[in-house]
């Protein structure tokens, strides 16, 4: 048995975090935060050719044509370093969508064009409240055209071009739901951001008015497609978060050593040591389920929904409790804007709704578990 | 990233597996695959005469201690063989419980630390099961702060004479043999003053009680020692050093890698699958589902963390510390999947034993949960142990580490 990752994608981790240690500090990142760039440019063009964005691309299409596995290290690094890039959106959502989905055009077209950092794509799925849901989708296409309002659509600001879930029939069942590919800088767009929990990743609204639009996948085949992108982008999301929440744990047990209250290290009581032993439980717990998302990613297993879903919640948990307790620790300090635990609690709690929130997964997971016991 | 064998892992779980299936006592499997939290019993035979013979049979064809060298009744086996034998051994693994402590702390400190003829004398039987040990350190003044034992050793020529009080001795009243951690100097800190034994049980003056534990039953024994008199041969290590070689004992307790840990999840996800609550399926219920999942993701969680430490055992490797969390989740879970379970039953969940649900298992679960929060190391010890030796905190700072032991308060507590 080697449920680890192998010494080569290790190696490709801690070159990952090589990089991000030097290009995305947390000076970096708070250009970003502070809203004086959308996003960091210079350290997308760096992804780009360090070959991260296309890792799991296949060459064919511009990409590395690594594999998942790859790609699961390299998520777990921009999550550690809180990455104010869409890499997410990107690279586990749009580019994910197009792989599984994508024809050979819209392969051509759209592939080498994010492995080479030039092209920035996104998922257009939530239309204000609400989980994923076929009966969520009201936007419509119609005679090749996309019509209604899209909102929150993660770096919708940024985005050069969008997978949009639609309702294209009329039958009041799931294959009313088909998926489309819509070039955001061409007519019929109109992008306004919004002000969200974690700046350093960008929400807008995308309003869709007679915007010109081609299927991707096949007709009716859109919710099937949807979710099978959101479980491979969980077990990608999954590592980001347990990168962020093996972070904040870090920061809180530094912090623990450094700071003297009482006469002593903070760190020596017990209430602030066990508060960190049960933050390093829930990160090993998250992490593990994680990697078994990872198998079941990168083997196309037929365990990955479930695998995707515990992968999912554990992970969400353990980033929300580690960045919330780091801020515990460090006390006042940790509630100022400039000391970084902040940082990483808005990320971990603005991506634990990204996918859909906690509630939406809970019930798959238990969906899915059912399934393979009544199998 | 896979879980396959290696083809001589594949080779050594087909040995294993053909062998149990033509060996095992089978007529039982039923009955242990069902016993989910500390106590097996079995309806129609005593578990320790089963238990016994199924480890002498082991012994014979060389599948008992796989680890341990073959010259002490072992296999010489490598650590990934052993973790095959027990997912291969499965429910069987359950008629191993009363000599875990036997196995996997009293022989090793043994092994570390006692004369190489008391070694060949006294391992293989051990292995074999036809002896059986137990572990004398905890005392009513020294539970978590084992170090704050009292029992007294006084050297009299060639022997030392020993009087005091052990208690949470699992399995005393079956046990031939024991290994002991006494006081030989009071008058040092209390770390230091510490020597530790092995002594035959039936020595004279050494009377074992049963404790009636909160959950009714008795599964562990307070042991008193008048003027109990052990040879000095029978000391391991130095006198003085017995903390010292106390650590190997327990350092042993807290490595049993792949041993599966029992959650409570997959017995409570079963019973909510057929659950009919007064409106509908439990299983269809949105608060039922989220704490189903809730629990599952720790469950999976669990295992999963254990097949990343069996990899490495697989490569060779020493596994990392992530395996210290397994007692801490799965001790304070089961008590709460329990209690839940309870809470679907809604007033009837008071019924126990026989007249209750599914025959009172959640009831028997819950009762006897408790003490798995605080055997082995209690939940704040094993948050300690994780803050001290993996995140690298400060130790707890004790006010009685440099002080003689006869000099700490004990507020008349002698």
């Amino acid at each position: 048995m080697n449920f680890d990752f192998s010494d080569d994608q290790k190696q490709l981790r801690d070159q990952a975090r090589k990089f991000l240690t030097e290009k995305c500090s947390p000076k970096a990142v708070r250009v970003v935060l502070d809203g004086k760039a959308p996003y960091d440019k210079e350290l997308w063009k760096g992804l780009a050719e360090m070959g991260f964005l296309g890792v799991a691309i296949p060459e064919e299409f511009g990409g590395a044509g690594a594999g998942h596995l790859e790609l699961c290290v390299i998520a777990e690094e921009m999550g550690r370093a809180n990455a104010p890039v869409p890499f997410s959106s990107t690279v586990y959502l749009a580019a994910e969508a197009l792989l599984i989905a994508g024809s050979d055009a819209q392969k051509k077209k759209w592939l080498p064009a994010i492995a080479s950092g030039e092209a920035i794509g996104t998922l257009a799925l939530f239309e204000g409240k609400g989980n994923p849901a076929p009966k969520n989708v009201k936007l419509t296409a119609a005679n090749g055209v996309l019509n209604g309002v899209k909102k929150p659509v993660a770096d919708g600001a940024i985005a050069d071009f969008a997978v949009v879930a639609a309702r294209a029939g009329s039958s009041g069942r799931e294959a009313d739901i088909s998926l489309f590919l819509v070039d955001l800088k061409a007519g019929g767009v109109e992008v306004k951001n919004l002000t969200n929990l974690d700046p350093t990743r960008g929400q807008a609204e995308i309003t869709f008015k007679d915007a010109k639009a081609e299927p991707l996948g096949a007709a009716g085949e859109g919710w099937s497609i949807l979710t099978q992108v959101l479980d491979r982008a969980a077990v990608l999301c999954a590592f980001e978060q347990v990168g962020g929440a093996d972070r904040a744990l870090e920061m809180g047990r530094d912090y623990a050593l450094d700071r003297i209250a009482f006469g002593r290290q903070i760190g020596s009581f017990q209430a602030v040591k066990h508060m960190l032993a049960d933050m390093y439980v829930s990160a090993t717990l998250a992490r593990s389920n994680s990697y078994y998302g990872a198998w079941a990613l990168s083997t196309n297993a037929a365990e990955l929904p479930e695998a995707a879903a515990a992968a999912r919640i554990s992970a969400t948990q353990a980033f929300q409790h580690c960045a919330k307790n780091n801020i515990q620790v460090h006390g006042g300090m940790g509630f100022t804007w400039e000391f970084d635990c902040h940082m990483y609690y808005r990320r971990a709690n603005a991506m634990a709704l990204g996918l859909g929130s906690l509630t939406y997964w809970e019930d798959q997971l238990i969906d899915r578990m059912r399934k393979k016991n009544a199998a | 990233m896979n879980f396959d064998d290696t083809p001589q892992e594949a080779e050594f779980r087909a040995t294993a597996r053909a062998w149990i299936s033509a060996n095992a006592p089978k007529q039982y499997e039923e009955e242990l695959r069902k016993s989910s939290l500390g106590r097996t019993v079995l309806k129609n035979a005593d578990i320790l005469q089963v238990a016994k013979a199924w480890q002498k049979k082991k012994a014979d064809a060389g599948w008992a201690c796989l680890h341990w060298p073959k010259e002490y009744g072992g296999r010489g086996a490598s650590p990934i063989e052993r973790v095959i034998w027990q997912q291969e051994e499965g429910p069987f693994g359950q008629l191993s419980r009363m000599f875990i402590i036997g196995h996997g702390m009293c022989g090793p400190t043994m092994m570390a630390f006692a004369r190489e003829e008391h070694k060949r004398t006294y391992l293989p039987p051990l292995a074999s099961g036809e002896k059986v040990w137990c572990q004398l350190f905890s005392e009513p003044a020294g539970g978590s702060d084992v170090a704050g034992l009292r029992t007294r050793a006084e050297k009299d020529g060639d022997d030392w004479i020993i009087n005091g009080q052990k208690i949470w001795t699992s399995g005393a009243h079956y046990s031939d043999y024991g290994i002991l951690l006494t006081r030989t100097d009071p008058t040092v800190p209390k770390h230091k003053g510490l020597t530790m034994f092995f002594l035959d049980m039936k020595s004279p003056g050494v009377e074992v009680r049963p404790i009636k534990q909160a959950s009714g039953a008795s599964d562990f024994n307070e042991v008193y020692f008048t003027n109990v008199r052990i040879p000095d041969h029978q000391r391991l290590g130095e006198v003085g050093d017995g903390w010292n070689v106390s650590l190997t004992t327990l350092m042993n307790e807290r490595s049993a890698i792949g041993a599966a840990v029992s959650t409570g999840f997959p017995e409570l996800f079963e019973y909510c699958s057929s659950l009919m609550l007064d409106d509908g399926p439990a299983i269809e219920d949105r608060a039922v589902r989220s704490k189903l999942a809730n629990w599952a993701v720790k469950a999976s969680g669990l295992k999963y963390t254990s097949m990343r430490a069996i990899s490495a055992l697989s490569r060779g490797e020493r596994p990392g510390p992530e395996n210290s969390i397994g007692k801490l989740v799965a001790g304070s879970m089961i008590q709460d999947v329990a209690t839940y379970a309870l809470d679907l039953q809604g007033a009837s969940g008071v019924v126990s034993g026989e007249d209750g649900e599914l025959a009172g298992r959640f009831q028997a679960m819950l009762l006897r949960a408790p003490g798995t929060r605080v055997e082995g190391g209690t939940d704040e010890i094993m948050r300690n142990i994780i803050a001290e030796r993996v995140l690298g905190l400060p130790g707890d700072i004790r006010v009685d580490k440099d002080v003689p032991f006869n000099k700490i308060p004990t507020k008349g507590r002698n």
